[in-house]
């Protein structure tokens, strides 16, 4: 029953979040809604006894994507009110579409074509005791049975590096570097020339 | 648990293309400007030894990594027709990523691992294998289209495929997370014992089911999923164009082998009907609004789209028959497509990207050897005998006739005829038109001899179509 309750609180909080993310008008604003809706979906992780899954999404999503999210919103100036035009003229359709979509999941997802996606049809989860860890249950499997995956999901963000790198890095001629092994190196004579000259006087 | 248990060395030829790519990365930054050359070499002979270990392992099917990689032999042609493959796309583009200043080593190490990736979409016996390699190729094909950084069309192309991949991956794992719930597995084999046994929830399988078949869609570039298909093409830097309607075309075909057939066989009935609409669509598309391009990369990629229409049509007979028919299909369309945009890199010198069809006007004159084989190509991809693409559309045709959709069959027909028109202009301009440009045609000579050998190929197998047809059926048998 509490549960239940904690449940439709953090899913409704989610879901004004997300709307929030969607229609708020500034990008900041979206980008803080984000995260929002980041904190509900990972209480709604912990209800599934993920903790594991639920800190990694604090951490990894709020902590550092989002960060760098919102320095991006600050740092590129976007025009919002060029983003939206066209929205008025575009919205019929979309609805349209959204609203045959929405129709048609429904009647799926619903009680409407039987038992579907009821308790019985889907796999039940197993409960685990207190003591249960879970991070060491995923790191037990993450290095057993899911040892190719893992190395593969490993391959694809050297990838996104080298990637990232052979898109963006640019060797350009008037960039100026510093050789802190040559200017540790100087010497006395390689800056300065002392010349014989006569004295000025002045008359 | 031990190592052994993992079976791991099945996977030989994926752990050496691993190493061999990130040999390439490193050797790469220590190599000087001008020995550029040495990470090019380096890369092909990964791919040739990789080549040779996979031709090597056995016949017999091997499950290894606690049913995460299967070795059959259907994974196993296909992985030797991606290494081939990808081996012809570095000899064509070398000369073309020279003259266009991106003849860099970052280009062959994403090119090995997109094959790393398309290796292991090949060998997946498991929906989370499927995802990472379809990632890992993908990931790698993005940055590839982008790799001509200064060309606003290459960064628009690369922008709209990555944004689209992107909502196709959704799709694909919002469908895979429905397929979990419902059947407790990400393993195919479990889906599909699961699917079997699920006689009264079908209509949640088939929800699952739509979700996949979309995804599948955009990845193939099938209608009305198909909006990136002539952007990218035309965007990209012509040498990446020739990877992409390639070598992943294959790998596209064994995802769909090993979600739809092997996976989801049980619901044979409710894609069947989907994968007909999706093969209808793209034949009519495809064919009908290729006439109107100037581009020639635009009309290879409208063109494209069709063929994916005659694969969906192999596929979806839902026989051993119509697969082996529509892995013939895809073997000989990539080698097509090889060669077709082949010749565009052949005609295209530094400045001068040949890509509109007025630049092949006269090419008779200009160099009949040359000529002669894009003919071979065009009547390849239009379905003329005596070349391969005729076995290729006929097999397909039979596949579907023997299930009783003739209706089917006469519809594919029917735009195919229509499809010739655009084919046969290419081979108007080529002989019955004066040329404009009178640049002398120049490449290199291991260009010429693989490009030659790629055109008679098409016309050596149009002749003899019976190995591959039966190493195909073999594989399905």
């Amino acid at each position: 029953m509490i549960i239940d309750l904690v449940f439709f609180a953090f899913s409704g909080l989610l879901l004004l979040a997300a709307m929030g993310v969607i229609v708020s008008k500034n990008p900041v604003h979206s980008a803080l809604f984000l995260v929002l809706s980041f904190f509900a979906c990972s209480a709604l992780w912990l209800l599934l006894e993920a903790e594991f899954l639920a800190i990694t999404l604090v951490l990894v999503y709020v902590g550092a994507v989002m960060v760098l999210f919102l320095f991006v919103v600050m740092m590129l100036d976007i025009n919002v009110a060029e983003m939206r035009e066209g929205f008025v003229r575009y919205l019929p359709v979309g609805a349209l579409v959204a609203v045959i979509m929405v129709a048609q999941m429904v009647w799926v997802v619903g009680d409407f074509a039987g038992d579907t996606f009821n308790g019985e049809a889907l796999q039940q989860s197993v409960r685990h005791a207190a003591d249960y860890s879970n991070t060491k249950e995923l790191g037990k499997v993450l290095y057993t049975d899911y040892v190719l995956p893992f190395e593969v999901a490993s391959l694809i963000l050297l990838v996104a590096i080298i990637a990232a790198i052979a898109l963006t890095m640019r060797r350009r001629s008037t960039t100026k570097y510093q050789t802190p092994d040559k200017q540790i190196q100087v010497k006395r004579n390689d800056r300065l020339r002392i010349i014989k000259m006569d004295a000025e006087v002045e008359k | 648990m031990t190592l052994d248990a993992l079976n791991y060395a099945i996977a030989w030829p994926e752990i050496v293309l691993m190493a061999m790519a990130c040999v390439v990365l490193v050797v790469d930054v220590f190599v000087e400007e001008k020995n550029r050359n040495f990470s090019y070499l380096l890369a092909q002979l990964t791919l040739l030894a990789v080549f040779a270990l996979v031709a090597t392992t056995g016949e017999e099917t091997v499950i290894a990594y606690n049913d995460m990689f299967v070795h059959d032999s259907m994974a196993q042609t296909l992985k030797m027709f991606i290494l081939a493959i990808t081996f012809v796309v570095f000899v064509y583009s070398r000369d073309y990523l020279k003259e266009r200043a991106i003849f860099k080593g970052e280009f062959y190490v994403l090119a090995l691992f997109a094959v790393l990736g398309m290796m292991l979409m090949v060998s997946a016996a498991n929906i989370l294998m499927l995802y990472l390699g379809l990632e890992l190729m993908s990931l790698c094909l993005y940055a590839l289209v982008a790799f001509q950084r200064d060309n606003g069309n290459a960064s628009e192309a690369a922008m709209k495929y990555f944004v689209l991949g992107a909502i196709a991956s959704g799709m694909l794992l919002y469908g895979m997370s429905i397929l979990y719930g419902l059947s407790g597995s990400l393993n195919i084999a479990e889906i599909a014992t699961a699917i079997a046994n699920s006689n009264d929830n079908r209509i949640g399988m088939s929800f699952a089911l739509v979700f996949i078949l979309v995804a599948l869609a955009f990845k193939l570039g099938a209608v009305p999923f198909h909006m990136w298909v002539p952007d990218v093409y035309q965007g990209s830097p012509t040498a990446v164009t020739v990877f992409l309607g390639t070598a992943p075309k294959l790998a596209g075909f064994a995802m769909i082998m090993r979600l739809l057939v092997e996976g989801m066989g049980g619901l044979v009935n409710d894609w069947q009907m989907m994968l007909a609409i999706l093969a209808v669509l793209s034949m009519a598309t495809g064919n009908i609004i290729a006439i109107a391009q100037t581009n020639i990369k635009r009309m290879l990629a409208y063109s494209t789209v069709s063929h994916v229409g005659f694969i969906l049509l192999g596929i979806l007979s839902g026989t051993a028959e119509g697969y082996s028919a529509a892995m013939f299909y895809t073997i000989t369309y990539a080698l097509m497509s090889l060669g077709g945009f082949g010749m565009v890199i052949m005609m295209a010198r530094a400045g001068f990207e040949a890509d509109q069809l007025d630049d092949y006007k006269g090419l008779n004159q200009r160099s009949p050897w040359f000529a002669f084989l894009m003919m071979i190509l065009m009547l390849s991809m239009a379905g003329v005998p005596p070349t391969v693409g005729f076995w290729a559309k006929l097999a397909v045709l039979q596949a579907v006739i023997n299930i009783d959709m003739v209706w089917l069959a006469l519809v594919a027909v029917f735009f195919s005829i229509i499809g010739v028109y655009y084919y046969l202009r290419m081979i108007k301009l080529m002989y019955f038109d004066e040329a404009e440009d009178q640049h002398p045609i120049q490449c290199g000579r291991d260009m010429q001899i693989t490009l030659s050998g790629n055109g008679l190929l098409i016309l050596a197998l149009g002749l003899y179509p019976a190995g591959l047809m039966a190493l195909c059926l073999a594989t399905f048998g």
